[in-house]
């Protein structure tokens, strides 16, 4: 035989620890996706749509689309 | 053999059997001499004598890394000197020197699993042949272009966008996150 044995490789164990290593980084990455989206997407569309409604006023909205012509059934005053 | 080296191409576990059952289908072939070349390339492949087409009908030696070790050795008919190294391999192998191990190995196995991984530079060729392929098909797109498509609709132009866009800010096209959140309607321009 060659000179110097190699190590002894791992035996016993490897389902377990490739379970292991799969099923952390499984709960890691579905539970950071799910966060990430909840912070990135989810509460600026929420914050994006209260600050809208916040002030609005639906009649003013409406002068300035028939000032603009818009309007197939209201009769438009040129802007 | 070259169907054969076919299957060779996608290896699995079974190429043994597969091989003695393709060999009996093979053989039956050979014999109206359609697999002439296949007896050649088996020829040279071989340790030295000429190819029979019996010798198709029996089991091959094949290198595979999905089934490590082939159910013939490499080389079956020895000579005077390697009988004499299988009797010395018969007693411990602590008497072997190095250069015999080796070939003691050479006499079971074609390649080494080096030999059989070893990288080729096919995918140049692949990625070569697809890629002008690929710039043939831009030359007749372009072609296409210039002398095939009809006129782009009146739509298209720059002054009917213009006015698209005029109409949707007016109608206040998604106000929220959208086109009309980016519009400053008191400035009358892009927001900064």
């Amino acid at each position: 035989m060659s000179a110097g044995l190699l190590p002894k490789p791992q035996m016993r164990g490897l389902l377990t620890k490739r379970l292991r290593f799969h099923m952390v980084g499984a709960f890691i990455l579905s539970v950071g996706s799910g966060l990430l989206y909840k912070f990135g997407v989810a509460e600026p569309r929420k914050r994006a749509y209260t600050e809208f409604y916040k002030n609005f006023d639906p009649m003013k909205d409406f002068e300035a689309k028939k000032a603009a012509g818009v309007f197939q059934s209201v009769p438009s005053t040129e802007s | 053999m070259t169907l054969l080296t076919c299957l060779m191409d996608e290896p699995h576990a079974l190429i043994p059997q597969m091989l003695s059952l393709m060999a009996v289908s093979v053989g039956a072939l050979a014999r109206r001499g359609v697999l002439g070349a296949a007896s050649i390339r088996a020829a040279h492949d071989h340790s030295g004598h000429a190819v029979t087409q019996e010798d198709l009908l029996m089991p091959q030696y094949h290198d595979s890394r999905v089934y490590p070790l082939p159910t013939l050795p490499y080389r079956k008919e020895l000579d005077a000197e390697q009988k004499a190294l299988k009797e010395k391999e018969k007693g411990s192998w602590k008497q072997l020197s190095e250069a015999e191990k080796v070939a003691l190995y050479r006499l079971q196995f074609k390649q080494t699993f080096a030999e059989m991984k070893r990288p080729s530079n096919e995918w140049k060729t692949v990625l070569g042949g697809a890629f002008a392929f690929i710039g043939f098909t831009g030359l007749i797109v372009w072609w296409q272009h210039a002398y095939v498509l009809p006129e782009k609709p009146h739509t298209l132009t720059d002054e009917w966008k213009a006015m698209q866009l005029k109409r949707m800010l007016d109608m206040r096209a998604n106000p929220i996150q959208g086109l009309s959140s980016k519009w400053d309607y008191e400035k009358n321009e892009w927001k900064k």
